[in-house]
């Protein structure tokens, strides 16, 4: 839904991502989801009396990761506070957090807009925090909460109003849900809660510099949400601005069964959340050596691999781009590639086919992720090291796939097991044409009199008699030579 | 009542075990029930460990604190055993886990024969605030023990433990010590875990020993003192054996007497009885000297606006929704909340939770808060800077000697006074010890507060244990 062109939207986004280290932020207890509801607890998470929260490294190693793919400023000193409030799934009746004095700062990334411009977008702020639990509303009314995600570790990056359009805030997510899903700091599933996005909205005329009254929009749990809420949300407060009425600050919640953003009660959102800093923790150091040590494990960031993919690979821009836009998808394709035997640029852009067509398309139907797929890059590349070698022919490698994913044998015993060799004897090839062109006497007449598209016929009677494993080069090359000498 | 010494000798001279006297302290708990010091004893388990520890003693493979007996003030968590914090709202919650200062007073062989009365949350100075009656002074039942750890002081006093622990946030082991007549020591923050100790305000609350003499407390010192990984405010600094500190000499150390300490809120008693003592170290080689903390005027001041701070968030989990009290017939969340903390809380409590709520709102936080904890760091400085001339300080521990009870219930200003001379070292963090020094004309204790540098403990434990030794 476009909008008022005399309009310009004005947007920030907050990101939450929650990360994948093994344990929590403040105690040792597992993060794993989809445990036992209040299973993965222990005095510390569950807030009893008396209990006390310790840093858990690795937090910190993730978030400075995320500070450097996202060029911020690492503070050298940086402090936890606590945010007060009360809700049952809260069970210390706060959440740590950080606010003055946050990890990251000043950064920014750039998205890539559809007419290939590219457009940096400043990073405010990450810094981080505890998840709280889990409240469950059942019919009754009762409620039942799930402690388990209380104290998992999440960042929360908070971008500056740099974003022009609902686009731009889709675009944006995903290069932070790349991003993220490429440091192997978080699994990006927006529909699952690990990535969740809030976003702060305002409009103004064109030229204008002074901001507008913005609107915080929450509850957009999917990349296509954020786009629509913000669409919605931006014609609503053009729609007032037109008839003359005032914006009101507040919350919204998207509903997307209804398809619009309804503000929150004004109770819900009447928080004064009385930040200070949290007593129970140290301040978190983190010197140049511990900067440098995490850089060294950083991983090629997705732009930089997709340039590499067309230099390296000869790949067109588009495969580079489809193949770079999941790490695992990257990782996967280069998997193949380093088990070729010939490292030619045809042998990469058949990997690059197979791996964009075959893989995803399978992916899809399967609704599984990468991590689930049955076939090894090792097996997937001597599949293609076959159609490279001549043993099979294209056609066949689709059977041998299908065959590869539901035996997970290797391509090799497949082709060995179902004699799939493809034949590029010509002796054995010329019998069968021969055979073909004796009982088609009428077609051979027809092409002979100059109707072309006869070849074809003689083709696929061929590779169907030789039930597809004719080298079709080599059926080619016969057929015509049969057809010359019948001529004469 | 014996010091840990005597009955050291005794259980190597075989005239007693650890389940006599384990049994002795029982019985006075006993006698004393209506000093109400205790909010839960355990008679078996303390006579069953007693049991254990004397086989160990037998093999001499017993733990240094074999023999010793220990109350412990019911703000610490002992795995299977209620802690209420002197609160209805807690009244009935028993602990999953061990206070860390617990465990290892247990890994030390010492015997735990209950959990004492307190002012809920360790919010008073009188003891008057428990959810479960007030404690009284054993040498006049109409006069309150000090607060808030005034179970664990009665109960050292009263002969029902060899020692005990509290929790010090402004005063609360100095003071009650100081009004029993025991030796209660705060030991530098960071010095003990607080992991288990149920929060008031994190930044300040210390774990410390009661004991009889100064030696008694050195030896809980040592046990429980160090690094502990659960507490990420426990300092990683060595500990030296407070023990061998005892030096029994005081030659040419330096000390301090703050101005701002003797001015006209002290009475005549207390000042000549701090004299007499000060006469003491100064006639067995001590340079005494007066030095000045510029900034005391604001103590009291800055202590209740952090303190509370802290405390609003850190008592916010007491909700309802979990554990503890929670309110009958409530119909949403929103009532849930306010009737279990409103029926839960006591008025003490409730005061401290809003001030503490009021200075961190929006809009207040840099009048109160901020500017509360620059002046928190100017009262550190102020202590730095005396510690360049002196090697510790030497104050009275309370304006006054024990009062009535219900004496100063009603005006909340005049009780927070009571902690007006040992709430800065909670502020800065430094070490304090509080310990008898002669009494009043109504044969009421009074007491010496020592102040130290941070983490030397062995120096004001060297000068207390002299003081206690030595003749005027």
């Amino acid at each position: 839904m476009p909008w008022n062109e005399q309009y310009e939207p004005v947007i920030g986004l907050e990101v939450h991502a929650q990360l994948l280290t093994k344990s929590k932020a403040f105690c040792s207890c597992s993060t794993e989801f989809g445990r036992e509801p209040n299973s993965n607890v222990c005095p510390v998470c569950l807030g009893m009396p008396g209990v006390l929260p310790v840093l858990n490294r690795n937090l910190v190693e993730f978030i400075i990761r995320m500070g450097l793919a996202t060029n911020c400023a690492i503070a050298p000193h940086s402090i936890f506070a606590r945010k007060n409030y009360f809700y049952p799934d809260l069970p210390k009746g706060y959440q740590i957090s950080q606010y003055e004095e946050p990890i990251c700062s000043n950064g920014w990334i750039e998205i890539e807009l559809e007419d290939g411009t590219r457009k940096k977008i400043g990073i405010t702020r990450i810094h981080m925090e505890e998840d709280a639990g889990k409240s469950i509303h059942d019919q009754d009314s009762d409620t039942l909460v799930d402690m388990n995600r209380c104290g998992v570790p999440l960042i929360e990056i908070v971008s500056e109003p740099d974003i022009r359009s609902p686009r731009e805030s889709y675009l944006y997510m995903h290069k932070i849900r790349q991003t993220v899903t490429y440091l192997g700091i978080c699994d990006g599933n927006m529909e699952e809660g690990s990535l969740r996005c809030d976003a702060n909205v305002s409009v103004r005329k064109k030229g204008e510099t002074k901001l507008g009254t913005k609107t915080e929009v929450k509850n957009m749990n999917s990349f296509r949400f954020v786009e629509k809420a913000l669409e919605y949300e931006i014609n609503r407060q053009i729609d007032l601005l037109e008839s003359g009425e005032k914006i009101i600050q507040q919350t919204l919640l998207w509903d997307s069964n209804k398809g619009i953003a309804a503000p929150m009660r004004s109770k819900e959102e009447a928080h004064d959340y009385r930040y200070f800093p949290d007593p129970d923790l140290a301040p978190v150091f983190v010197d140049e050596k511990w900067i440098a040590g995490v850089k060294k494990t950083l991983p090629e960031f997705p732009t930089a691999r997709r340039d590499r993919f067309v230099s390296e690979y000869k790949l067109p821009k588009y495969d580079a781009d489809v193949l770079t836009a999941e790490k695992e998808l990257a990782d996967y394709f280069e998997g193949v590639v380093k088990n070729l035997v010939k490292k030619t640029d045809e042998s990469f852009k058949l990997a690059s086919n197979w791996t964009m067509t075959d893989v995803l398309r399978v992916l899809n139907e399967q609704h599984i992720v990468l991590r689930d797929f049955p076939l090894p890059p090792n097996h997937h590349a001597e599949m293609i090291n076959l159609i490279v070698d001549g043993t099979i022919s294209g056609k066949i490698a689709k059977d041998v796939f299908e065959e590869m994913l539901k035996s997970k044998d290797s391509p090799k015993s497949i082709v060995e097991k179902n004699g799939l060799m493809q034949v590029s004897d010509e002796g054995a090839i010329e019998r069968v044409i021969d055979e073909i062109l004796t009982n088609n006497k009428g077609q051979v007449e027809e092409y002979q009199s100059g109707k072309e598209q006869v070849f074809g016929f003689f083709v696929g009677q061929t590779m169907k008699a030789m039930k597809g494993k004719a080298n079709p080069k080599v059926v080619n090359e016969v057929l015509r030579r049969l057809l010359e000498q019948m001529k004469k | 009542m014996k010091t840990f010494d005597a009955i050291r000798a005794d259980l190597s001279a075989g005239t007693t075990t650890c389940e006599q006297l384990t049994g002795d302290y029982l019985r006075a708990i006993d006698a004393g029930k209506s000093l109400n010091a205790f909010l839960s004893v355990f008679p078996e388990k303390a006579l069953q460990r007693a049991r254990e520890v004397d086989k160990k003693l037998r093999v001499g493979k017993a733990e240094p604190l074999a023999g010793m007996v220990v109350a412990v003030k019911d703000v610490l968590a002992l795995q299977g055993e209620r802690v209420t914090c002197g609160s209805k709202i807690l009244e009935n919650f028993v602990s999953p886990y061990s206070a860390t200062s617990i465990q290892r007073l247990l890994d030390a062989d010492a015997v735990i024969v209950g959990k004492t009365n307190m002012d809920e949350f360790a919010m008073g100075s009188s003891t008057e605030n428990s959810a479960f009656g007030r404690v009284k002074l054993p040498q006049d039942e109409s006069r309150i023990p000090g607060g808030s750890s005034g179970g664990s002081a009665v109960a050292v006093k009263a002969g029902m433990a060899t020692t005990a622990l509290g929790t010090d946030t402004g005063g609360s082991i100095r003071q009650p010590a100081a009004l029993t007549g025991v030796v209660g020591m705060k030991p530098t923050y960071g010095r003990v875990s607080r992991y288990g100790l149920v929060a008031f305000a994190s930044s300040f609350d210390q774990i410390g020993p009661f004991a009889l003499c100064a030696k008694d407390a050195a030896q809980v010192l040592n046990v429980i003192s160090g690094h502990d990984e659960k507490d990420s405010t426990s300092a990683d600094v060595p500990v030296p054996d407070f023990v061998k500190a005892l030096k029994k000499n005081v030659k040419g150390l330096r000390v301090g007497l703050p101005k701002e300490y003797y001015g006209d809120a002290l009475t005549a008693e207390i000042r000549n009885a701090m004299e007499k003592k000060v006469d003491v170290l100064r006639s067995n080689g001590a340079v005494i000297q007066e030095v000045s903390l510029p900034h005391t005027e604001y103590t009291i001041a800055t202590y209740y606006i952090l303190a509370t701070a802290e405390a609003s968030s850190n008592l916010a989990r007491y909700d309802g929704a979990r554990y503890g009290f929670r309110a009958d017939g409530v119909r949403d969340l929103a009532e849930m909340y306010t009737k279990s903390r409103s029926q839960g809380f006591g008025a003490e409590v409730k005061r401290r939770i809003m001030l503490g709520t009021y200075v961190l709102s929006s809009g207040y936080y840099d009048a109160y808060y901020r500017k509360g904890q620059k002046v928190r760091r100017l009262i550190q400085e102020d202590f730095l800077n005396a510690f360049k001339k002196v090697d510790c300080l030497i104050t009275p521990t309370s304006p006054t000697t024990a009062f009535r009870a219900g004496e100063r219930t009603d005006d909340p200003l005049q009780m927070y006074l009571s902690d007006i001379y040992t709430t800065s070292a909670n502020l800065a963090g430094i070490p304090g010890i509080s310990i008898p020094c002669g009494s009043d004309k109504q044969g009421l204790p009074i007491g010496l507060q020592i102040l130290g540098k941070h983490f030397d403990e062995a120096t004001i434990l060297n000068v207390a244990d002299f003081l206690e030794n030595a003749k005027e």
